[in-house]
């Protein structure tokens, strides 16, 4: 167990006769001694890369990467001291499942008895203990999944890579597992770097969580946080199921003008003493929107129950919003009903920046 | 297809038997003609109803042919030596330097990598008689020819790319991950590569050896013109049989035989490893 530090780290890929793939760049995170960290984000943003840099599979282009007191850079895989789960199992095809999970400690001569029992212990935990002694080739996917998982995890290492850890589970086994995996990590104080394009895992079982794009970190933060106090817009809308309303406006003296796509005014907010005049975006999550009361009008334009909440899309005048409640609403397409967007729970961006300027400081007016 | 209809069951079964008919008929044939005297052999018509004689095969082992025009010397069973020699040491050597560059190809890029892979696949194209020539001049300036080193290194024309181009496939078709997984939990790259890569890869690299021996094995050119009757594999060898008095059937057919058979072990033996392939082939990638 360990903290690990990334200074400044970059990942370039070169190949001749193409230009270079800045696939990381200038990454800092301090991960902290037995803490639980997810990379999100899309394909491509850059998450696999780093994590690859950690284990020692891709060369850090930039930057350094350090695990206690040791720094990673230059040390081969071996010698990291590092456990990985990876996204296509490579699990040993001539081994049984046991051999396989307990291979790196055979390795490290732990006696019999103890691989035996921390074997049992692992395989309990991740429900493969009836397909033990069978060969890789001959079990599911998800099976090999949580094969591969248990391999990483039996290890404890200093730090434990995760990639797509719970991509190919059935959802059920899925939100089982994670609760059991976290209860595990915490348990062993192991520190935990995983990779996921699932924000439910991520929020489910990290302690903090690194938003890539483009290879750039866009914010590192408790689940909480990237909810309530999203660094910039691709945090605002990434996070968040449905996403974050963006609608686009201007401060100009006591208010927000907000505009329609076709760039008209559409209606005003208030606007705080502190904001500065200038154009900007304001977010405003889809659970936030009130529907039945406010000096909004706004009109339906879809409908959709989704079993514990509905889904609306109105358009407040001119500007369609997605708003959510909760339970069942008898509003049909076409009908009017008056909204209210409240002002704790606006957050402003910059227009051509993109960088948070507030977050629903200021009370409704 | 319509699999219950006995029509095309029988058609097809004519159609498998024709073509084995086709394949291995003068196989059969050439099998007997080994055991045959030159005069059995000749007869009009022909039969197949004759006295098996071991004469032949005799006059191979021993090395002395006696036709009508009196006794030859012959060194059949040198020559086979010399194919058994030539071959393997050609396919260990082309397995030597071409499975680790298979496997640098095939994990890595490097400046030029697929250049110098491309220019190794180049040898095969070209005709052997397009080398021949100079490669005559230079191995007579450097000397080696007719010696068992050049004709070994010749042969590496034909071994080493069959088995970089085979063997490289199946490196990329196996999942780096399970080489990375072997490195993370405390291996050196060296013991990945000789306990993960190359089992993994034992398949194909088992399938490229046993083509590369049989190539290197059918060779006749570049023996017959850099190396003298001491040095020359069964191919040249059987030249031999083409005598002042006649050519010796019944010989070329025994000599044949023998020299088919090591190969037709060889395959016999590898089959199983080629098999093996499958069981390994559920591997993600």
């Amino acid at each position: 167990m360990a903290e690990l530090n990334l200074t400044a780290v970059d990942k370039i890929y070169q190949s001749r006769g193409k230009p270079p793939v800045h696939a990381v760049r200038s990454v800092d995170m301090a991960i902290g001694d037995g803490e639980i960290v997810g990379l999100l984000g899309s394909s491509g943003c850059g998450k696999t890369s780093t994590l690859r840099m950690i284990a020692g599979f891709e060369d850090v282009s930039r930057g350094e990467i350090r695990l206690g007191s040791r720094v990673l850079n230059e040390l081969a895989p071996a010698e990291r001291g590092v456990a990985m789960a990876f996204e296509g199992y490579a699990l040993y095809p001539p081994l049984t499942v046991r051999d396989n999970v307990g291979f790196a400690l055979l390795r490290a001569r732990t006696p019999k008895a103890e691989i035996e029992r921390r074997v049992a212990e692992i395989a309990s935990l991740l429900e493969i203990g009836d397909i033990l002694d069978r060969y890789p080739p001959t079990i599911s996917a998800g099976q090999q999944q949580r094969t591969s998982l248990a391999r990483a995890l039996i290890r404890r290492a200093d730090l434990s890579l995760l990639d797509e850890p719970m991509s190919q589970l059935e959802p059920q086994l899925r939100a089982i597992l994670r609760a059991r995996i976290k209860d595990f990590l915490i348990e062993h104080k192991m520190t935990t770097v995983f990779v996921t394009h699932d924000q439910t895992e991520a929020l489910a079982l990290a302690d903090r969580i690194a938003v890539m794009e483009g290879g750039v970190l866009q914010q590192f933060a408790a689940p909480a946080d990237l909810k309530e106090r999203p660094a910039n817009l691709f945090v605002a809308s990434f996070i968040g199921e449905p996403p974050m309303n963006i609608m686009a406006g201007e401060i100009a003296g006591q208010e927000i003008v907000i505009r329609t796509v076709q760039g008209e005014k559409a209606f005003t907010l208030p606007a705080q003493a502190g904001d500065r005049p200038g154009e900007i975006r304001v977010g405003i999550r889809p659970h936030r929107v009130r529907v039945g009361e406010g000096p909004l009008k706004g009109q339906v334009v879809s409908n959709q129950w989704l079993g514990d909440q509905t889904h609306l899309g109105i358009e407040v005048e001119g500007v369609l919003l997605v708003a959510v409640t909760d339970g069942t609403l008898n509003i049909g397409i076409g009908e009017a009903v008056p909204v209210a967007l409240p002002g704790d729970a606006l957050h402003l961006f910059d227009a051509a920046s993109g960088a948070a300027l507030r977050h629903g400081e200021v009370s409704a007016a | 297809m319509d699999r219950s209809n006995p029509v095309t069951k029988i058609l097809r079964g004519l159609a498998l038997l024709a073509i084995g008919l086709f394949f291995l008929f003068p196989l059969f044939w050439v099998a007997l003609m080994s055991f045959q005297t030159n005069e059995q052999i000749l007869r009009i018509p022909p039969s197949i109803v004759f006295e098996p004689t071991l004469s032949n095969y005799w006059a191979l082992i021993s090395g002395r042919l006696v036709s009508t025009a009196g006794v030859l010397e012959i060194k059949f069973m040198g020559n086979l030596w010399n194919s058994v020699f030539l071959s393997t040491t050609s396919v260990a050597l082309a397995l030597i330097l071409g499975v680790p560059a298979a496997y640098a190809f095939a994990r890595f890029r490097f400046r030029l990598s697929e250049d110098i892979a491309f220019t190794l696949l180049s040898f095969r194209f070209a005709p052997p008689l397009l080398v021949l020539l100079p490669l005559s001049l230079y191995f007579q300036d450097i000397g080696l020819t007719d010696t068992y080193v050049g004709l070994i290194w010749v042969y590496q024309l034909i071994a080493l790319p069959l088995i970089l181009w085979i063997v490289r496939g199946y490196f990329e078709d196996i999942s780096p991950d399970i080489e990375h997984a072997y490195r993370i939990d405390g291996h050196s790259w060296w013991k990945t590569f000789t306990k993960i890569a190359l089992p993994l890869a034992r398949p194909g690299i088992a399938a490229a050896a046993l083509l590369s021996f049989i190539f290197c094995w059918n060779n006749f050119i570049f023996a017959l013109i850099l190396a003298s009757a001491g040095k020359q594999p069964v191919t040249v060898g059987a030249l031999a049989f083409v005598t002042a008095s006649g050519i010796q059937y019944g010989q070329i057919a025994a000599a044949v035989i023998l020299s088919i058979l090591p190969t037709l072990l060889l395959a016999l033996y590898a089959q199983r490893y080629l098999v093996e392939g499958l069981s390994l082939g559920a591997v993600k990638g």
